[in-house]
């Protein structure tokens, strides 16, 4: 058997577009949870839904059983686009060599306190 | 000598060394990907058959508390395999490609679930001992190589702790109770004990995928240390219930600081993976037609998303 690389945000996006009337055939869903008031929503899982009110509902059954969510948000999973992983030495690493953005890369005298 | 490593084999093997995580988009070895799906699937199997012997007790719980709590055990079972099967997918097998293994007996399932729960106590006996073994399993897992299955296992962990105490205190209730109950609580335990220890699966020795598994670190502990610091854990809270385990060789062993125990019966162990345990044909038969019998609600969910779909697309176009 051989199975196809996810081509989207490391999650499999239309891998399962069997058209048959069974559940095979909804879209799946990225679903982010923000855990309480002034916190970012934070990525949970996936899950299958035929339409954005039923991945909502069933979101809030799969992931915030114990209260673990105030809002949650769903996205189709062939929405979501990333960096591919072969060019993240190119993306990120140019930052590497500029320890000037950070504080510690400056010396001030102990006598000027904390600042 | 083996033929060249590849660059992106050489950056993969880098990744396992530095115990960095692996993530879906990353190149990885065919066998690794098989292995985690493998795995992964059995473990989602696993939480899904599950719900059938304690779902057989909802109905029956001896109290409106008790009967809320294993509601609320078997609903967290669904959303275990939900977690999995998600996890699984991110290695770019389908969900219905799972679940369609699944019926077909290609995949396999936790053989612990093809035991029977004949009375209450055995409530009570799957929560502490069941649980107890899959925590011992899964609190390793939580390290695994594999980024998506060890995210799933942080969720699972934090949420199974409640399944092992709930199973604890039925167990401590029922020793504490009358004749009958205590003797239902040791009969539990009696024929829970032994299929308990192989869920920790056939001893290293013997275990076709160990080696493989422990140098990708998709396993951390092997089969015979998980099962020693089970059986470790476990006695001593056997001890405190006052019933006790039904295997004659078990004593402390101080020069090894753990406890030895008796042979354990692999014949009876092969034989339930092949098929023939008490409720293998049972489990299967009754998962096929619990999703046969849910088509019209899958089929009713997408035929209303679609009419919905359209009917928007109307309201826009008339706007």
């Amino acid at each position: 058997m051989s199975y196809s690389v996810p081509e989207i945000a490391g999650e499999p996006t239309s891998a399962d577009s069997g058209e048959g009337p069974g559940s095979h055939g909804w879209p799946l869903w990225e679903v982010f949870v923000r855990q309480r008031r002034g916190l970012n929503h934070v990525h949970a899982g996936s899950l299958h839904a035929p339409d954005v009110e039923t991945a909502l509902q069933n979101a809030r059954d799969v992931y915030t059983r114990r209260v673990e969510g105030v809002s949650i948000w769903v996205v189709p999973s062939s929405e979501i686009h990333a960096v591919d992983p072969d060019d993240a030495d190119d993306m990120f690493a140019p930052f590497a060599d500029k320890p000037y953005r950070h504080p510690t890369f400056y010396e001030i005298p102990d006598e000027v306190g904390h600042m | 000598m083996t033929a060249a490593v590849t660059e992106e084999e050489a950056t993969f093997q880098a990744t396992i060394e530095r115990d960095d995580k692996v993530e879906p988009r990353d190149w990885m070895p065919d066998a690794y990907r098989e292995t985690n799906i493998r795995q992964i699937a059995q473990h989602a199997h696993s939480e899904v058959i599950g719900m059938q012997p304690e779902r057989n007790w909802i109905t029956r719980a001896p109290s409106l508390k008790r009967k809320a709590i294993l509601i609320a055990k078997v609903q967290d079972e669904a959303g275990h395999g939900l977690y999995l099967y998600s996890a699984a997918e991110t290695l770019g097998i389908s969900r219905h490609e799972l679940v369609h293994q699944l019926h077909t007996g290609r995949q396999k399932y936790s053989s612990i679930f093809n035991y029977p729960t004949l009375s209450w106590a055995d409530i009570g006996a799957i929560g502490w001992l069941v649980d107890g073994a899959a925590i011992a399993n899964q609190i390793m897992l939580q390290r695994t190589s594999y980024g998506p299955y060890a995210r799933a296992m942080v969720r699972i962990c934090k949420e199974e702790s409640f399944h092992q105490r709930q199973g604890y205190e039925i167990m401590l209730t029922l020793s504490r109770g009358s004749v009958e109950q205590r003797a239902m609580a040791q009969d539990a335990l009696d024929r829970w004990w032994w299929p308990s220890l192989m869920m920790f699966g056939p001893p290293d020795s013997e275990s076709t995928h160990t080696e493989q598994s422990m140098a990708w670190k998709i396993k951390r502990v092997s089969n015979d240390e998980l099962r020693q610091q089970f059986i470790d854990m476990t006695v001593p809270q056997a001890e405190y219930l006052g019933l006790s385990i039904p295997d004659p060789d078990l004593t402390w062993n101080e020069e090894r600081d753990h406890y030895d125990f008796g042979e354990i019966d692999w014949d009876e162990f092969w034989a339930v993976v092949k098929g023939n345990g008490p409720m293998n044909r049972e489990r299967i038969a009754h998962k096929v037609a619990a999703w046969e019998e849910g088509a019209w609600v899958r089929e009713a969910a997408g035929t209303h998303a679609a009419k919905v779909a359209s009917r928007r697309a109307d309201e826009r176009g008339a706007a």
